[in-house]
């Protein structure tokens, strides 16, 4: 990679009016402010972001800006505090979505309505903006109004009922997982549309369900069952084309490795990497779709010799032999991790509340532009006077009257 | 004025990827990309992984495939050979995207890594999906699925606590991956459109996975505690305690998902399901003096907390995962249903908004329902769904018409087999 090419910004001039909530409209937007848009997160004390009143908090003490649930997602912007039920608060909103050239929302269908913030109103004031929403289940529909988080999604998408061991009930994936892959969709959807805007001068509404955008990550699985009625449960660490395959226990407590065998040359490396044990030529672990039919016994062979190793050893010592193996890190590990470090997948921002603390990456690293994280998620209504006066250019007298009015909180 | 219909109308990808990258070009060629699948003759190796179409082992009906390479063109091209290279090259000069997913250095052995590529093409952004990234200490590492979650620090947090840590049975990991590589390569569009140069974008799965752990870390940083798996609950660090939040609930006839929790939403859901458990005559005594309807969950304690799960289990025990997930809907209490594959194929509300579309395979002599737009558009909707392409499906429009090879020029690369 280059490394060396000129630190070009290319979301300098672009304005974002940010009326989302929770994890995946702010995580939208995030990839834009990382790319230095100036973009406002429009909040309230009287209606906090769930992620503000959520654990864990610093110090194990809640307060709005305690939360460190809430800072990932809002790094790099500006909080300004609206209380949307008051009338002059709306009138500052339409004035910010006049300025800006892209907003979001991730309320409950008909939330932004009824403060007369929907797209047919915005296209009013600002008729090319790019508007996207995002919730539960879509802004149409019998269900739409659902409420709740991703891990219903994760729940509801079907994600639980892969995730788990067969003879248990499912687990379902840590967290609200869904949120996770449904803001991969809406981001590349913004950022494809905002190229189209720059192209044709048109804005356009975005209804994503985060419901459907997850249900493309189990596309196979759904055809099968349009296809073959057949639906696919939960296996726990088995695998349809890999054996071994699992996660298997190493030396001392709670410490394991993940092995994944992948074809014959895999597994000829496999047996090496072990020492070419006698078992390992027992003709019942020759080929795959024995070694699959034998799968118990073999895993227990396994087991009995990875358990006298530390896992961060065999690691090593797999992959030289070349057979795909991790240790199955603890988040504290993570943090030590080479290759995350080297990315690095997290950079360290200071929080007037919270103080010094970690901020997750985007994925991808660039040969010729990076992400710039200047700030750490604000304080609700921080920014209040900076956006007041600097972007809205409002006369004091009028700030003056919307704190008389409270509708600045 | 600009006619076009599609967000991405008029560029050309060219995918280069093996499984574990071919969602990334799929996600642009359904806004409106050409996306050119190149396969090696005979047909790519994700071609073999089933499930498959009425369980017929065949190149040609691989749903894994049809899943992933929907809205895509096919040519069959031997990259490992001279003769294809200099094809790619050719091909390179007009595209405006090329994905590939092979392990670090192998492209550039070939002669068509990103340095290579430029010279022909200083426009062109180049995509690649590793598993830990270009660079690196692990960069040589095999990184499947299963060591992908591992390594990202997510699998720990996933399982039951007696057994070991457990993952998705249909693999996730590069599916996040290449969700992100489609919006590395959007972003990288976007410097393109301000300096008229392309780049390199180094996608890395580990990293991306690393995501999902987000709050696990949070709590690491914040206390030192290490997030441990807890089954189908959560432990939750709380001013009032630790809480094993639980948040899946057995049913008559499967399981779903409930949710206490306080805040404003908490608190309304909470309140709803107290009435719901009223109306049929339940005895909710059980939640005095826990702090229901719990405006603050901050404050309650493990023992308030598992008073009030344990009637909310003695309630949802007596109901099927319908008549639940309809209650819900219509009280606003903050519970799911776990669908299975076929509850989710039944799902009222897919239906209703027109996600399942009918996709023709002609050469199966059959319609099949995929799942399709995954947002609406009011400008530039979703709205074209092509099959999967046959293996080189597309070779006469790309070589004959426009690479302007001769008849004799092709039967030749094909005898020497190039394509």
């Amino acid at each position: 990679m280059d490394g060396q090419g000129d630190r070009k910004m290319i979301f300098s001039d672009l304005k974002v009016a940010d009326f989302c909530w929770v994890g995946v409209g702010p995580i939208v937007g995030r990839i834009l402010a990382e790319f230095d848009a100036t973009v406002i997160r429009v909040e309230s004390a009287t209606r906090p972001d769930p992620l503000r009143t959520m654990p864990p908090f610093k110090d194990n003490k809640p307060g709005l800006n305690r939360s460190v649930f809430y800072t990932g997602p809002n790094c790099n912007k500006r909080s300004l505090a609206l209380d949307l039920n008051n009338p002059k608060a709306r009138e500052v909103a339409k004035k910010l979505i006049a300025w800006a050239d892209i907003m979001g929302e991730s309320f409950g269908p008909g939330v932004m309505e009824k403060w007369g913030l929907g797209y047919a109103e915005v296209k009013k004031i600002n008729p090319n903006i790019i508007y996207y929403s995002t919730c539960m289940q879509g802004q149409t529909g019998p269900h739409r109004n659902f409420r709740g988080f991703g891990l219903h999604m994760a729940g509801l998408s079907g994600l639980y009922h892969i995730l788990g061991w067969p003879d248990l009930e499912p687990v379902g994936p840590y967290g609200a997982y869904s949120d996770f892959i449904a803001w991969l969709w809406m981001r590349a959807l913004v950022l494809a549309a905002l190229d189209y805007k720059r192209r044709t001068g048109k804005g356009q509404y975005i209804d994503l369900s985060q419901l459907e955008a997850t249900m493309h990550f189990l596309g196979p699985l759904l055809l099968e069952y349009h296809v073959n009625r057949r639906d696919t449960p939960r296996m726990g660490n088995t695998d349809k084309y890999s054996c071994p395959h699992g996660v298997f226990p190493c030396l001392g407590k709670e410490n394991w490795i993940a092995i994944a065998v992948e074809n014959e040359e895999e597994w000829k490396g496999f047996c090496e990497a072990l020492g070419n044990p006698p078992w390992c030529q027992d003709p019942k672990f020759a080929t795959f779709p024995s070694r699959k039919a034998h799968e118990r016994e073999l895993n227990q062979r396994i087991e009995e010799w990875t358990r006298r190793f530390e896992a961060f050893y065999l690691m090593g010592h797999f992959q030289i032999h070349g057979v795909g193996a991790g240790v199955v890190l603890k988040p504290s590990q993570a943090f030590h991790d080479p290759q995350l470090n080297q990315r690095p997948a997290r950079v360290i921002l200071d929080h007037a509340e919270i103080g010094p603390h970690g901020y997750p990456t985007t994925g991808t690293n660039f040969s010729k532009m990076s992400s710039r994280f200047w700030r750490s998620a604000p304080l609700l209504g921080e920014d209040a006077q900076w956006v007041l006066k600097e972007v809205l250019k409002l006369p004091e007298k009028e700030i003056a009257d919307l704190v008389a009015a409270n509708a600045l909180k | 004025m600009n006619t076009q219909k599609t967000l991405l109308e008029g560029f050309r990808v060219l995918d280069l990827t093996n499984e574990k990258g071919l969602l990334a070009s799929r996600i642009l060629a359904d806004m409106g990309a050409e996306v050119i699948k190149v396969e090696k003759p005979g047909g790519d190796e994700a071609r073999r992984i089933g499930p498959f179409y009425k369980d017929q082992v065949d190149p040609g009906k691989s749903l894994f495939w049809f899943a992933v390479c929907l809205n895509k063109k096919s040519i069959t091209l031997d990259i490992t050979k001279k003769e294809g290279q200099e094809i790619l090259k050719r091909l390179s000069l007009r595209a405006d995207f090329l994905f590939e997913s092979s392990p670090p250095g192998y492209m550039a052995a070939l002669g068509l890594g990103y340095d290579e590529l430029r010279q022909i093409n200083q426009r062109l952004i180049y995509v690649s999906i590793s598993p830990f990234g270009q660079s690196g200490p692990y960069r040589h590492f095999k990184g499947p699925d299963i060591v992908v979650w591992a390594l990202s620090g997510f699998l720990t947090l996933c399982g039951n606590p007696e057994r070991p840590p457990v993952r998705f049975s249909f693999p996730q990991a590069y599916f996040m991956a290449c969700g992100e590589a489609a919006i590395g390569a959007m972003l990288a569009h976007h410097y393109r459109v301000s300096t008229g140069e392309g780049q390199w974008v180094d996608t890395a799965a580990q990293h991306v996975c690393t995501w999902p752990t987000m709050d696990a870390r949070s709590l690491w940083e914040m206390f030192h505690k290490d997030q441990e798996r807890a089954g189908s609950h959560r432990w939750r660090t709380m001013p009032g305690g630790v809480l094993r939040m639980r948040l899946l609930y057995p049913c008559r006839d499967g399981y779903v998902q409930l949710y206490i929790w306080g805040g404003k939403m908490g608190e309304a859901s909470n309140k709803a399901l107290q009435a719901w458990m009223e109306e049929e005559g339940l005895d909710i005594s059980a939640l005095e003096g826990t702090g229901w309807p719990l405006g603050d969950i901050a404050q309650i304690t493990p023992e308030k907390y598992e008073k009030i799960v344990d009637l909310a289990s003695r309630f949802v025990a007596q109901h099927t995962k319908e008549e639940l997930y309809e209650g819900a809907l219509q009280r606003g209490i903050m519970l799911s249903l776990v669908s299975t594959i076929e509850d989710i194929c039944h799902n009222r509300q897919l239906n209703e908004r027109g996600f399942w579309v009918d996709v023709q395979h002609e050469e199966l002599s059959e319609t099949i329902p995929y799942p399709g737009p995954w947002a609406k558009l009011t400008e530039t909707p979703l709205n074209r769904w092509e099959r999967a392409p046959r293996i080189g499906e597309h070779n006469n429009q790309i070589y004959l018409d426009e690479l302007k090879m001769s008849p004799a020029e092709i039967e030749h690369l094909t005898r020497l087999g190039v394509i």
